[in-house]
């Protein structure tokens, strides 16, 4: 569910003034990008397998109705259930029914975007039935009321003094004077207090990486163990995954495997990949014993045949908001999606309409570091660009900045005065800028820009003026 | 499946063909795809793991390891009480065990060796310590496939804070499809295939890596095979 996307100026402003969101950025900056080059290191085929992988996904979007079909069949083959969901309502209505039918009074879930994208929580506990995050990130989240920063990384913008305190606020169980001596101790009692949850719960809701046509199973990637246990121990077990999670089979799953965990956190392979298909069978000794699918569209087959087709390819791995300038200044919370950064601006609007968030797609410099980082090489700065467009044409844009587009159209339509101009420009600031040792810390009609950094000066001399010097001169 | 249901999957599947640009698949295209499906081809395979089988193991053995799994060896199943035995007294643990009701496991002789005790059975919330059979060991990334069935049930792997898993030297194969490959020649898809690499851990607190989240804290992997078969470099 939307909220601030609207809003992410003054998100944005105000994520810069947080001192602790600030702390946790700093801390995560430099690992971020280190470990997923570190990873793409220690394997030489990486860069084969991005073409890989994008083939597989191109070619499973380009008959995704007939994978769809094949995927749902081998499901109900195995005595499973497939809920098609175009809204997120339909989704809701789909998961309420199921835990009505099995009586269920909690629900312990895997960590999960699409639950966040239709509100399960929010709906769930209006309706009597306690939702219980089991990953760590998620879980303190939760307590807090607060949503998820990162898609994978879901708390990473707390620090450790807000872990203590949102335990001994929600632990009441526990003695009030306990000391947390390292962090393991923080995560000890998360494990305790959780064991009690998942052994409790009547419906496991998880999420899945990947759905394989082939043989009808989903996949999860954890490091934790909380979506096997969420998954295993329940009557029930409810998939939620939105139509894109679609590959033809294990095989190619395999591949996009290889990029996923290395792209994501820098592990050769996370600890646990599982692959469910359908319910317990007859002789085994656990295991839920139904399994469903609530399969969501929520705008995505409207994306299929389009520019944004490309973003169908996303396997949600995080590289490109984890090597974002934008992202790791004012963090995920400030987009007001549960998909932030570049895939988060380009997928936001997509999903939940321009009007919402047509400020996600301007929040870039298109320094193309996403692109460059992406498993999938999906033209993110590319798709913002067409949402940029599309803001224009259908007038978006605020007045100052169409104003602005206006002027400089004026200019750009007339060559000669176009050059005068700039060459004017260029030589007044180079000479305004080597008084100010190269860098303007303000500038007229730019305050919005300068209040965040310094403007390089120019040197003094256009591109095109300095081209056309050295091109005479050779 | 319900009235409505099948609506909204019509609904979906239209509106996809409307971006495609054309109606159902044409039934040739579609009967390429499905024996597409049916070869399941293989994309590239890493070069890491074109080695001999001693050196699949070696390459297991290290990736594992460094993946923050303990590695023991044995040359036969005889051994292997002992070295359980021996292993939970290093590490301080209780001495009983819950063990997958694997023939191959309960072939062995537990009763022989003092102070341990063994139940076969899926595990449950209270146990400490669980033994379980391993399918194959993947060297490309030090990682156990472990499926589920009557003989190898999931809470295995899940609920103790130690998982040991006994994995036969010859079951170690270099890239995930070669598991994969033997996983279907023994049948259908079961319910549940975990790929384990290491034991459970969580960074979500200040980016530290602290393992032990909800899964197993400790990763014990006891390979069974001759001496001398590229395990000289293990770490017990």
């Amino acid at each position: 569910m939307l909220n601030t996307s609207p809003a992410f100026k003054e998100n944005a402003r105000r994520a810069m003034d947080d001192a602790g969101l600030q702390k946790a950025l700093d801390r995560a900056k430099k690992p971020f990008a280190a470990v997923r080059a570190a990873a793409v290191a220690r394997l030489p085929e990486f860069e084969a397998l991005r073409e890989t992988a994008k083939g597989i996904k191109n070619h499973t979007l380009a008959h995704l109705d007939f994978y769809l079909e094949h995927y749902a069949a081998r499901v109900e083959a195995q005595g499973g259930a497939v809920h098609w969901c175009r809204t997120p309502e339909d989704a809701r209505t789909a998961v309420l029914d199921i835990c009505r039918k099995a009586g269920a009074k909690t629900v312990t879930k895997g960590k999960s975007m699409i639950s966040e994208e239709i509100g399960l929580n929010e709906f769930l506990e209006k309706q009597g039935i306690e939702p219980v995050e089991t990953d760590l990130g998620e879980y303190i989240l939760q307590l807090r009321h607060e949503a998820p920063s990162h898609i994978i990384g879901p708390a990473f913008h707390l620090n450790r003094e807000d872990w203590e305190e949102s335990f001994r606020v929600a632990h009441t169980h526990l003695p009030a004077d306990r000391v947390f001596h390292e962090k393991r101790d923080i995560q000890a009692e998360a494990r305790a207090v959780l064991r009690e949850k998942f052994t409790a719960a009547d419906v496991g809701i998880t999420g899945a990486n990947f759905l394989i046509a082939e043989t009808g199973t989903s996949v999860i990637v954890t490091n934790e163990g909380n979506g096997d246990l969420t998954q295993t121990l329940p009557r029930v077990h409810i998939v939620l995954a939105s139509l894109e999670k679609l590959v033809p089979t294990v095989e190619d799953t395999l591949s996009l495997l290889r990029v996923l965990a290395r792209s994501a956190t820098g592990q050769e392979f996370s600890v646990y990949t599982t692959f469910s298909t359908g319910p317990k069978r007859a002789d085994d000794l656990d295991g839920p014993g139904e399994y469903h699918v609530i399969l969501l569209d929520n705008g995505r087959a409207n994306m299929v045949g389009t520019e944004f087709q490309d973003m169908l390819r996303c396997i949600r791995c995080s590289a490109c908001m984890n090597h974002c300038p934008v992202y790791l200044t004012v963090g995920g919370h400030a987009y007001g999606s549960m998909y932030s950064g570049p895939m988060g601006s380009v997928l936001t609007p997509a999903l939940f309409g321009a009007e919402q968030a047509h400020l996600l797609p301007n929040a870039s410099t298109f320094c193309g570091k996403c692109e460059s980082v992406c498993p999938m090489k999906i033209p993110l700065t590319g798709m913002m660009r067409h949402w940029r467009e599309r803001e224009f044409e259908r007038h978006l844009a605020p007045a100052t900045a169409r104003t602005g587009l206006g002027v400089w159209g004026f200019f750009v339509r007339r060559p000669a005065l176009y050059r005068a101009a700039t060459r004017a420009a260029a030589w007044g600031l180079g000479l305004a800028g080597r008084r100010r040792r190269g860098h303007f810390a303000r500038l007229p009609l730019a305050g919005a820009w300068t209040r965040e950094r310094d403007m390089p000066a120019p040197e003094g001399e256009t591109f095109f003026a300095r081209y056309g010097r050295e091109q005479r001169g050779r | 499946m319900s009235a409505s249901n099948r609506e909204r999957r019509d609904a979906i599947l239209a509106t996809i063909r409307c971006g495609l640009k054309r109606g159902a698949l044409p039934e040739d295209q579609a009967m390429m795809l499905r024996a597409r499906l049916a070869a399941h081809p293989r994309q590239a395979i890493p070069a890491r793991v074109d080695l001999d089988h001693d050196g699949l193991i070696e390459l297991f053995v290290a990736n594992a390891t460094r993946e923050y799994a303990t590695i023991d060896r044995i040359a036969d199943r005889s051994e292997l009480p002992e070295a359980i035995a021996s292993y939970l007294r290093t590490q301080n643990l209780p001495m009983e065990l819950i063990i997958a009701p694997d023939p191959a496991l309960q072939a062995v002789d537990w009763a022989g060796t003092a102070l341990l005790t063994a139940r076969f059975g899926r595990a449950a919330p209270a146990d400490m310590v669980s033994v379980q059979e391993g399918f194959a060991g993947i060297a490309e990334t030090g990682t156990l496939m472990l499926p589920s069935g009557a003989r190898t049930p999931t809470t295995l792997n899940l609920l103790p804070d130690t998982e040991i898993v006994v994995l036969d030297a010859a079951q170690i194969v270099g890239p995930y499809e070669d598991a994969f490959d033997r996983l279907r020649v023994a049948g259908d898809m079961p319910r549940n295939v975990m790929l384990v690499t290491g034991p459970s851990r969580s960074a979500d607190i200040e980016r530290t890596l602290e393992l032990g989240a909800h899964g197993p804290r400790r990763l014990h992997i006891v390979l069974v095979g001759p001496h001398g078969s590229g395990l000289d470099g293990a770490i017990a």
